[in-house]
């Protein structure tokens, strides 16, 4: 197991928090917060060690996109980039709900 | 032509039915409630997880996979407590457990002032963490316990849609609510097939033959035997009606609590010769009978 933690500029305050997903087999849980200052805050906890690369790839291209400033809290149980990617894609799709 | 119609009503049902297997335990739980009227307590924000998972190099989720949501049913107050069978099994650790058994018995508290809140329980799950072992079988002992007690006010509602089923010591939460509702896809009993093979050997029990599985601890064959009051489709729409007619028939209404007949059911065990081979068929033309009180 394997705690890996980054932090991203933002450019806009989010208004609410989300919840998706569920920290099954090939699966992940993203809590998505207000961030407490005005940078993206990202806490992954997985269960599959070495990957920090990937993890870092993967958070990159998305964090490209998206500017909210949020606190991020990822809880995987072995996803698969694409999976983590849709994950975080349904989450910012939560956000505009 | 009438089949072919016929076929493409089914179909059409078939595509115009929302799956309740295919929901996770929080879209469950609004699902059944009256809706707008979900509202959860200790969510996945509060992190009330599993402190021994993440001890032995287990990710924990943040709701420790039971979602608790008040809400009403047909107007009236209800608790529903959703098990997330996707997360480690759906087991019961402590804080999953404690979840459930604390919000059960503040809800048999408020009865007990007057207060009624209708409790419903969506299983879905393999009963003990046995990472949390003791702990998770402690709480599971007083979700029996409270389930016992509320019975006295309402009927305890519980269901289990598949597709883990519902074993181990909740297996006998099950059994102990009032009113009971499974699908097809279902399966109940204390042993899962794979524990029983690896237990008793593959001449036993072969636990990768799903016909076999099902034909002995399925949703059919439980309701079939009296296990079980209402099998359904996997209907999120039908699962809520039948849990709001269950509720709303009111405690007079009910039947005796399956565990308060013990004796009908030790006269129905002698009904059973140990030394003939017993299979879900003949279990079935064994029991349909004797079952109905």
């Amino acid at each position: 197991m394997e705690k890996i933690q980054y932090e991203y500029p933002a450019l806009h305050s989010v208004p609410q928090r989300v919840h998706v997903g569920v920290v099954g087999s090939g699966d992940l849980e993203v809590l998505l917060e207000p961030s407490p200052d005005a940078r993206t805050h990202v806490v992954v906890n997985t269960s599959v060690d070495g990957f920090e690369a990937t993890w870092k790839n993967v958070l990159d291209r998305f964090f490209a996109r998206f500017h909210g400033a949020v606190s991020i809290e990822i809880n995987d149980f072995g996803a698969t980039p694409g999976t983590v990617m849709l994950r975080l894609a349904q989450a910012a799709e939560g956000l505009a709900a | 032509m009438n089949a072919d119609a016929a076929a493409r009503a089914g179909y059409r049902r078939f595509l115009e039915r929302r799956s309740f297997i295919e929901m996770n335990a929080r879209e469950r739980a609004c699902a059944v409630l009256d809706p707008g009227t979900f509202r959860e307590m200790l969510g996945p924000f509060d992190r009330l997880k599993s402190p021994w998972l993440p001890l032995q190099g287990i990710v924990a989720q943040a709701d420790d996979g039971v979602v608790l949501a008040r809400g009403t049913l047909q107007a009236k107050p209800a608790l529903i407590a959703a098990i997330e069978g996707a997360y480690q099994g759906g087991s019961m650790g402590e804080v999953s457990g404690a979840k459930i058994a604390g919000a059960l018995e503040l809800a048999l508290h408020d009865c007990a002032q007057g207060r009624l809140i209708w409790p419903v329980l969506l299983f879905e799950t393999g009963g003990v963490r046995l990472q949390e072992a003791n702990l998770g079988l402690a709480a599971i002992a007083e979700i029996h316990a409270a389930i016992i007690a509320l019975r006295r006010y309402f009927p305890v509602v519980g269901v289990i849609a598949g597709m883990v089923g519902c074993f181990g010591g909740m297996s006998l939460a099950a059994a102990v609510c009032t009113h009971l509702i499974v699908t097809p896809q279902a399966r109940l009993g204390m042993n899962g097939p794979e524990v029983i093979e690896q237990e008793a050997g593959i001449e036993e029990l072969d636990s990768t033959d799903r016909g076999l599985i099902w034909s002995l601890i399925g949703g059919e064959q439980r309701y079939a035997v009296g296990f079980a009051d209402d099998l359904l489709e996997d209907d999120a729409d039908a699962i809520a009606a039948a849990v709001r007619k269950a509720v709303s028939a009111g405690p007079a209404s009910a039947p005796p609590a399956r565990s308060v007949q013990a004796e009908r059911y030790a006269e129905l065990l002698r009904t059973i010769d140990p030394n003939q081979p017993l299979d879900g068929e003949s279990l079935r033309r064994l029991w349909q009978r004797g079952l109905k009180p």
